[in-house]
């Protein structure tokens, strides 16, 4: 198995810690050999940034590839946007090489090249692949008996010809590692469909993405889960501090508790939901609260 | 003007939006196109015949979630399209305020989304370090970001 270091990003250092230290407790138990990426930067966002000048885009991901490759190991992803900024900077820097002469002039200037000995992951992909359910539904303490709206998110998935994940319409590998955890993933109307956050949307026009956000509850309400899974600390954001931004736009009221992947599975490894830091969320509800406390009582 | 031309800056970057037969599977796949003006094969029509595209307001109303991209029958990399458009755009000055503000982010911090007092305390309340093993913590590696978009000219495009 692959030796890795874990990219951080922004969101989830600076906006969701609990998915930092849930991720880190989760690889440890399982006995996954991740370490910290010091000096790591933005990733760059890919919505963003490669809209505003690509070339800076591809140095910024080139360099925090560079950090992997001085330390022989794979950067591991938490975040969609972080796996598709880097995932495709690397399979583009290996492959063009006017683009990797390129990008390495800029990286010259802080002694850096980028040599293309590494691989970048995302953690969905990667414990699906690399360590598989079947290993996953044993390191489980408490099948969780949750029901839940898995949220893939756009950029764990496509462009599909990149990720190499298979269907890009109705994938399986996310719902089948939320099921390793004890869970059901229930199907819903419009699962596969955007958050809303990605491509400048958020920052750029927050009323209109909170309208597909918006939507995309709705489904998800009418599904009546326990919460929504997901493995994008931006999707994450947009899903649990987008719902009192929704409720002040357009007064409606959802409580859903929203759940990355790591936080999850924690709860299935058997660690408190405080450790977690799903009590950070910016959805508070009771009900879900409490049912997670009687999983801790009943084992 | 080639500099300015659309077109052949797609064409350049391998993505010949010409080979568009105006079918709008695009538009039936977007997601953004259900709550915004966004009409994904309009958008593709405009930048096949005007410049003008540049000042498309639509260009900003992408989510990029590919499904165009993936969907469309003549393999056209709309998506890669939409953001090459959006880079013109942006060298012209033709870009939002809060997308100004986000550049602004990245150049100072090194990261668009920048720690504030309330998550370090959440950080510390998890019994994580107050800051991140990241540029935060770095300022070595936080001053070599800095040197590296310097390099690369990114604050001109808000100058």
């Amino acid at each position: 198995m692959a030796q890795l270091a874990l990219f951080l990003g922004c969101v989830i250092p600076n906006r969701y810690p609990g998915i930092e230290m849930a991720t880190k407790i989760c690889l440890a138990k399982l006995d996954i050999d991740c370490t910290d990426l010091p000096g790591a930067s933005c990733c760059p966002a890919p919505g963003v940034f490669r809209s505003f000048d690509s070339p800076t885009w591809l140095a910024l991901a080139g360099r925090n590839i560079t950090l992997g490759e001085d330390m022989q190991r794979d950067l591991l992803t938490i975040c969609n946007g972080c796996f598709g900024s880097l995932a495709d900077a690397n399979h583009t820097l290996k492959e063009s090489e006017d683009l990797r002469e390129k990008t390495n002039v800029y990286l010259g200037k802080i002694d850096r090249q980028f040599k293309g000995t590494t691989d970048v992951r995302h953690i969905a992909e990667f414990l699906y692949s690399d360590i598989g359910t079947g290993k996953i539904k044993e390191a489980i303490e408490k099948p969780l008996g949750l029901k839940v709206a898995v949220h893939y998110g756009c950029h764990l998935i496509k462009p599909s010809r990149d990720r190499g994940l298979g269907s890009f319409e109705r994938p399986r590998f996310f719902d089948e590692l939320v099921e390793a955890t004890g869970s059901v993933s229930v199907e819903y109307s419009d699962k596969m469909e955007c958050c809303g956050a990605g491509g400048g949307m958020r920052s750029g026009l927050k009323e209109r993405s909170l309208a597909m956000a918006d939507h995309k509850l709705s489904k998800i309400k009418e599904a009546g889960v326990d919460c929504i899974v997901n493995a994008c600390p931006f999707c994450h954001m947009q899903l649990d501090a987008g719902q009192p931004e929704i409720k002040k736009a357009f007064g409606k009221t959802y409580d859903i508790p929203v759940l990355h992947y790591s936080q999850l599975l924690g709860l299935a490894l058997g660690f408190p939901s405080e450790m977690l830091g799903i009590h950070l969320n910016e959805v508070k509800n009771k009900k879900f609260a409490e049912k997670l406390k009687s999983l801790v009582e009943e084992n | 003007m080639k500099e300015n031309n659309v077109q052949q800056q797609l064409k350049e970057a391998g993505i010949d939006i010409l080979k568009c037969m105006q079918c709008g599977m695009c538009t039936g796949s977007c997601p953004s196109g259900r709550h915004t003006s966004l009409n994904v094969r309009r958008l593709v029509r405009h930048a096949m015949r005007s410049q003008d595209v540049l000042k498309d307001k639509e260009l900003w109303m992408c989510t990029t979630c590919y499904n165009c991209q993936e969907r469309c029958p003549r393999r056209i990399d709309i998506v890669d399209a939409i953001l090459r458009i959006r880079s013109i755009a942006a060298h012209k000055g033709i870009m939002l305020p809060e997308h100004q503000q986000v550049i602004k982010l990245l150049l100072e911090y090194g990261h668009a989304v920048p720690i504030d007092e309330m998550n370090m305390k959440k950080r510390e309340e998890l019994g994580l370090e107050r800051l991140p093993e990241t540029v935060h913590k770095d300022l070595e590696a936080l001053n070599e970001v800095k040197t590296l978009l310097k390099a690369c000219k990114l604050a001109e495009i808000i100058d």
